[in-house]
């Protein structure tokens, strides 16, 4: 298999799918490089020019944008904290011999096959909706003023919200890591003296650190760039109170018709994503060594 | 310091009885070793021992005290598991230390006793490393390690060396019965390898589907096994055991004579047959005798290893009628 023959035969093969990858990757980027230096608005058809770093100097400053960046941070940090506990300990929980363990098992990861834009609509109109909603009938019926949630607390409710789906994901791969667990070491340390909080910190947390560590990093990939949630519930708002920076982006680029200024907006993204998986591989990363 | 005594115990798993009431006593600095086939309810009574099981009914008593329904932490037993159970992601001295660390010891006597450990197994050079980075028979010491800084008051061992290969199966044997000799503590082992069974025991238990058939000391079971059952379990090659007119001969329904104690000739005995397949060992060789009109099985024969015997050969066949085991009907001894 490792003669050279193979080898180069191998490149040749391999070859079109990478050109077609880094095409595919290489070309959208260089363009959006490209715009982000150019005074391009759609209102303005035809008026392009150069403008430099005028485009990042006024996405920088703009007071969204800060605003944007917490919200994105809560936004990740919340999701992944709720997830990874509540999924560690819903996974010990299902990991118990219940009766009718099958079907729950199929229930639970049920909400991750939600769409988020039905889910997000489902939250909005039959559970949080201060008039029709489920808890402002429950609150009415404890004789308590109900909440407008997406008013009152838009980015909580976004991050329930989106917790809510992925939290399934969590539970199942936490669940599976759970199961590889040998059973004789958890028998070991019951012999050696360990009662059950500490089994669970000492034994099964540091056997869950390589399970914790994916469901971390998969799930900050796709909660970086939440935006289906955020467009039908809050529109971002109240003010920019709920806006994530994929949103503001979104705001910048189609809603005012500035592809410069989104542009921009979106180089920023891509860089401040990778400060973040720098910092996520640099805490966690070594977990992923055998 | 570590009598274990087993009252009438039973286990059920469900409908399954696998082990019938049972009595056992072990004594204080004993080396007991379970033995017996797969699924015979070894492993099950070990770990009732232990307390990883509770017990269906009858009484564990351990010191006098009953220990029945104690947890098994405070039960003063140390186990070593078949897969050794280390913790994969603490570092060997963290594993030793564990159980220390749970009993909260103070930090001075746990390195005093973990120190002491990784001496007497030679340890010491590996106190930093994983147990991932260790070879078997490392981390076969790292789990004994781990028992004996407990200073327990019985170590258990389920089947400790089935993981290893045949020649530190050997060299970890002589380690675990220095170790008991060292320590004086009571011992239980678990095996289905007769020849560990019999090497490391002061008293063999041999177990069948949850009964004890025989208790005694290895030279007991192989002298004077109390039943066919024993006698074709203990000894390796196994016994040869005729039924049908040969046995009538003795008055009995079966008769069982190893094969060190069957003369071979090539002349004249009393029984003969073929040479099948011959087990050159260099100092003995075994053969396998066909077509010797006892019966069906072929009757294994412990000869010189000098014997100049071959495939097909006749050869004639004397049992020392002193070492003849005699079993009635229901295979008890007669």
């Amino acid at each position: 298999m490792a003669t050279k023959a193979s080898r180069a035969a191998a490149r040749l093969m391999i070859s079109p799918a990478v050109l077609l990858l880094l095409g595919w990757m290489i070309v959208p980027l260089s363009m959006t490089l490209y715009f982000s230096f150019l005074r391009y608005n759609l209102l303005m058809p035809g008026m392009e020019e150069f403008t430099g770093w005028t485009n990042y100097r006024f996405f920088l400053t703009d007071p969204a944008f800060t605003a944007a960046l917490w919200n994105t941070l809560l936004l990740v940090g919340g999701v992944l904290l709720i997830t990874t506990v509540g999924g560690t300990l819903l996974a010990l929980l299902m990991d118990q011999p219940f009766w009718g363990q099958g079907i729950v098992r199929i229930l639970v990861i049920a909400p991750f096959f939600v769409m988020p834009t039905v889910s997000a609509l489902v939250w909005k109109n039959m559970f949080m909706n201060p008039v029709n909603g489920l808890f402002a009938h429950l609150a009415k019926f404890f004789g308590l003023q109900p909440y407008d949630f997406l008013a009152q607390a838009p980015l909580g409710s976004i991050i329930f919200i989106v917790s809510w789906q992925w939290l399934p994901f969590a539970t199942l791969i936490l669940l599976t890591a759970l199961q590889s667990l040998d059973q004789e070491q958890l028998e070991a340390a019951e012999m050696d003296g360990a009662g059950p909080l500490s089994r669970f910190f000492y034994i099964m947390v540091p056997h869950l650190a390589r399970a914790i560590t994916v469901v971390i990093l998969i799930q900050t990939i796709f909660l970086l760039s939440v935006f289906a949630e955020i467009l039908v519930t809050t529109n971002g708002g109240p003010g920019v109170a709920s806006t994530n920076l994929t949103y503001l982006i979104y705001m910048q680029s189609l809603l005012q018709f500035d592809v410069g200024g989104g542009s921009a907006g979106g180089v920023v993204a891509i860089i401040l994503a990778n400060i973040v998986a720098i910092f996520l591989m640099r805490m966690i990363g070594k977990n992923l060594e055998a | 310091m570590g009598r274990i005594t087993l009252d009438k115990v039973t286990k059920s798993f469900g409908e399954v009885n696998v082990i019938p009431p049972l009595d056992l006593t072990i004594n204080d600095g004993e080396f007991v070793v379970f033995v017996g086939p797969s699924g015979c309810g070894k492993s099950t009574l070990l770990r009732l021992i232990a307390g990883l099981e509770d017990v269906t009914s009858g009484q564990i008593r351990i010191d006098g005290e009953d220990a029945t329904d104690m947890p098994p932490a405070k039960r003063g037993l140390a186990m070593v598991f078949q897969s050794y159970a280390l913790y994969p992601h603490m570092s060997v001295r963290k594993n030793i230390a564990f159980p220390m660390k749970m009993a909260g010891m103070p930090q001075d006597e746990q390195n005093h006793r973990i120190e002491a450990a990784a001496k007497s197994l030679n340890l010491t050079d590996y106190l930093d490393r994983r147990p991932g980075q260790l070879s078997g028979g490392q981390r076969q010491r790292v789990a004994i390690g781990r028992a004996i800084v407990r200073e327990p008051s019985a170590f258990l061992f389920d089947e400790p060396l089935s993981n290893l290969d045949a020649a530190l199966r050997v060299n970890m044997r002589l380690e675990i019965s220095e170790l008991h000799n060292a320590l004086k503590t009571t011992m239980i082992y678990v095996t289905h390898d007769q020849v560990e069974a019999m090497t490391m025991a002061d008293k063999i238990v041999v177990l069948r589907a949850g009964n004890i058939e025989q208790v005694g000391s290895p030279l007991d079971l192989y002298h004077s096994p109390q039943n066919e059952f024993v006698a074709g379990f203990i000894g390796s090659p196994k016994m040869n055991l005729i039924r049908g007119a040969e046995a009538a001969k003795h008055g009995v329904a079966t008769i069982g004579i190893r094969p060190e104690h069957l003369a071979a000739s090539t002349e004249s005995g009393l029984w003969q047959g073929t040479v099948g397949v011959a087990e050159h060992l260099g100092s003995d060789t075994f053969l396998h005798v066909h077509d010797h009109g006892l019966g069906e099985e072929p009757l294994t024969v412990r000869v010189d290893g000098e014997m100049p015997v071959r495939h097909g050969d006749r050869i004639f066949l004397t049992p020392d009628e002193s070492k003849l085991h005699r079993f009635d009907k229901q295979g008890l001894r007669a």
